[in-house]
């Protein structure tokens, strides 16, 4: 994820004040996570177990996490930062490399997956896969079927990039990620270019397409389409593949009759994987290495995955997931669809300046 | 008894400070001296020498000053390159010129509102004079975020004020209100209404009826009286309630960032991307730095005009 909902954690808080009576002389292990990326339960049992109490924390967005690890004594043990900005950060000299005598469960994770984040760290030095997941298009199913016809394939990008379709979808609401490192990939791709590109020109390139169709976008934000999907009040979002299925779930919960879906466009979409790192300065390295260790049990793996709807990179843990989220194509997606999906690149300070001057210029339309 | 140790206690200790030379005088002025030097003067200093950095891929992530050459000699690399940066990209004019029109839109949008209030409440007899007074302070006790999200209620597509006037026939479709400028200005103007309207308040109660009096003794109607009696002299009440307006206005991010939409260009925001989004602590500061000078520049300008009707 490159910048995730702000929707805080009160059952996990309220969990945790509890917990922090049981606390033993073990210590503590202080996680710093997204918000509602993990289940109470986990924790509960880590405590349980180990007698190591957890002072958990959340953040909403890499940038957050960065500038926190970037200005040093963080205090945090566990972080969970996404693997290209972790790549940067570990170029920085942010993270300790990991202990793996104290990371038995290693074994657990999924040989092909693993080597997918070691683009990010080579030989996985660093860190575990936590969750990953894809950068697609949440949809509302019948107004979308309103507006296109039945037979329309959702799972394309011309959905929101095409003009003449992203017009006819332009007055039920659309939705963009405020992300850049999320919309120029994904633009790149329905342009037919490498999606990791990090050329100038493919940038203008990509720059000039979303200002084309830009005038049909309600509004840039990483996590009000959540709720606005769920509530019918937008139709369309380009989203994170398990946030829009929490919409789908809280629409079907609301039950007035609003259906939401997830779509990978078939032109390729971003795989991308959210990493288990402990900071060169971590006050507990040792029950951060615990903690990692525990999260890849596959019991506990299974059980946040069941919660949060994203997939995890645990082999073992995958006969414990529920079977409708383990089938659910757009949750796990198939090998076929695998095939289409890219990683993301991390970029230099060149490029990032860029980017996020072209994305500023998309924005706010000057 | 306790009373007279008291004092010698005082006396003694005021004998020390005589010893070392430090008056009474210097410690009264020494405190807000500490706060302005802690608070202030050293963060200042500190975004200045970040300013002149360069950016690099490390912890903290930006250059020495200074470096050690071959033969240890110092080396500054300090530059004001990032400055130049500044002025060569016309997003940076275009976002400072946008938040200083939003901010001072807003602060004269907060004196034409506020000034009647607070002259209402300063007219007022006592017991109706307090409830009102509190009427403006009470919503500061609830989060100022809760009643930004409030507005978004109000300006949304499906919100009151759209279903209000298409019940009523108004209109057909509804408007266009939150995600706007307009929604922005109202949020800033609401925010900061209360900071304009007290420090006019306080003066205002201060005007002396006998000014009045006597201009209407001398045939001043009561509008000539206003503009030629009542306005020059809440002057310090305008201009400290515009101030206090302004100078967060202008920098203000969480209102833009709730009720703007993504064509609101104001400077926090290009702050908080410079800073998170590239990275870049370097030219971060270099507009934080421009920021701040462009939010003295007008106070010292109010506080010479100020300083100049005092010695008059």
């Amino acid at each position: 994820m490159q910048g995730r909902k702000a929707i805080p954690l009160t059952s996990a808080a309220l969990a945790l004040t509890a917990l922090a009576g049981t606390a033993t002389a073990q210590g503590v292990v202080n996680v710093f996570n997204w918000s509602d990326y993990i289940t109470d339960e986990v924790l509960e049992q880590f405590t349980e177990k180990t007698g190591i109490r957890v002072v958990y924390d959340v953040y909403d967005s890499n940038d957050t996490l960065e500038a926190r690890l970037l200005a040093g004594s963080s205090g945090f043990d566990v972080v969970v930062p996404t693997a290209t900005f972790m790549q940067r950060q570990i170029a920085a000299g942010v993270y300790m490399p990991l202990n793996r005598d104290l990371l038995p469960n290693l074994v657990n994770m999924d040989e092909a997956l693993m080597a997918a984040a070691a683009t990010h760290d080579p030989g996985n030095e660093h860190a575990v896969i936590y969750m990953w997941g894809t950068t697609g298009i949440g949809y509302n199913i019948d107004m979308v079927a309103e507006r296109l016809g039945e037979d329309f394939d959702v799972d394309t990008w011309a959905m929101v990039f095409d003009p003449e379709v992203a017009g006819k979808l332009a007055d039920c609401g659309i939705s963009w990620l405020d992300s850049p490192t999320d919309m120029f990939p994904a633009a790149m791709a329905w342009l037919g270019l490498d999606p990791q590109s990090t050329a100038a020109e493919d940038f203008e390139a990509a720059a000039d397409l979303l200002l084309s169709v830009r005038d049909t976008v309600r509004y840039f934000h990483s996590s009000q389409y959540i709720s606005d999907l769920a509530n019918g009040e937008i139709c369309v979002a380009v989203g994170w593949s398990g946030d829009v299925l929490q919409a789908a779930e809280r629409a079907e919960e609301a039950g007035r009759g609003v259906n939401v879906w997830y779509a990978i466009p078939a032109e390729g979409a971003m795989q991308w994987f959210d990493m288990l790192a402990i900071p060169e300065d971590a006050p507990n390295p040792e029950n951060a290495h615990a903690f990692i260790n525990f999260i890849m049990e596959p019991e506990v793996s299974a059980a946040i995955t069941n919660y949060v709807w994203f997939p995890n990179a645990n082999r073992a843990s995958w006969e414990f997931v529920d079977e409708e989220i383990f089938n659910d194509p757009a949750i796990f997606p198939t090998a076929e669809v695998a095939e289409t999906l890219f990683t993301g690149v991390t970029y230099d300070s060149r490029t990032d300046r860029l980017v996020t001057r072209l994305w500023t210029r998309v924005r706010t339309g000057q | 008894m306790s009373a007279v140790t008291e004092s010698a206690a005082w006396r003694g200790s005021a004998r020390v400070l005589g010893w070392l030379g430090i008056s009474g005088r210097t410690l009264v002025i020494a405190v807000p001296m500490l706060w302005f030097l802690v608070f202030f003067l050293v963060p200042f200093f500190v975004l200045g020498r970040i300013s002149l950095a360069e950016v690099i891929i490390a912890r903290p992530p930006y250059t020495p000053l200074f470096e050690r050459g071959p033969e240890g000699e110092l080396e500054i690399i300090a530059g004001l390159q990032n400055y130049r940066f500044l002025f060569e990209d016309a997003l940076y004019r275009n976002a400072y010129f946008s938040s200083i029109r939003i901010a001072v839109i807003s602060t004269v949008f907060a004196l034409l509102i506020g000034y009647p209030i607070a002259y209402y409440i300063a007219r007022s007899p006592e017991p109706r004079r307090s409830i009102l007074l509190l009427m403006v302070i009470l919503p500061f006790w609830t989060s100022f975020l809760l009643r930004v999200y409030a507005w978004m209620g109000f300006l949304r597509r499906e919100g009151v004020i759209n279903n209000m006037l298409m019940s009523m026939g108004v209109i057909d479709t509804p408007l266009v209100m939150l995600q706007t400028d307009f929604a922005v200005l109202i949020g800033i103007v609401y925010t900061y209404l209360p900071f304009m309207i007290l420090p006019l308040y306080a003066n205002l109660t201060k005007l002396d009826d006998a000014h009045l009096e006597a201009a209407a003794d001398l045939g001043a109607s009561p509008m000539v009286t206003f503009f030629t009696v009542t306005l020059p002299l809440s002057m310090p009440g305008i201009i400290a309630g515009s101030m206090l307006v302004f100078i967060p206005a202008i920098g203000e991010y969480v209102i833009p960032a709730l009720l703007g939409g993504p064509d609101t260009l104001m400077i926090g925001r290009v702050l908080w991307d410079e800073f998170f989004s590239s990275r870049d602590w370097p030219v971060a500061s270099a507009v934080a730095i421009v920021m701040l000078v462009l939010v003295v520049a007008p106070i010292m300008w109010l506080q010479s005009i100020q300083n100049r009707r005092e010695l008059d």
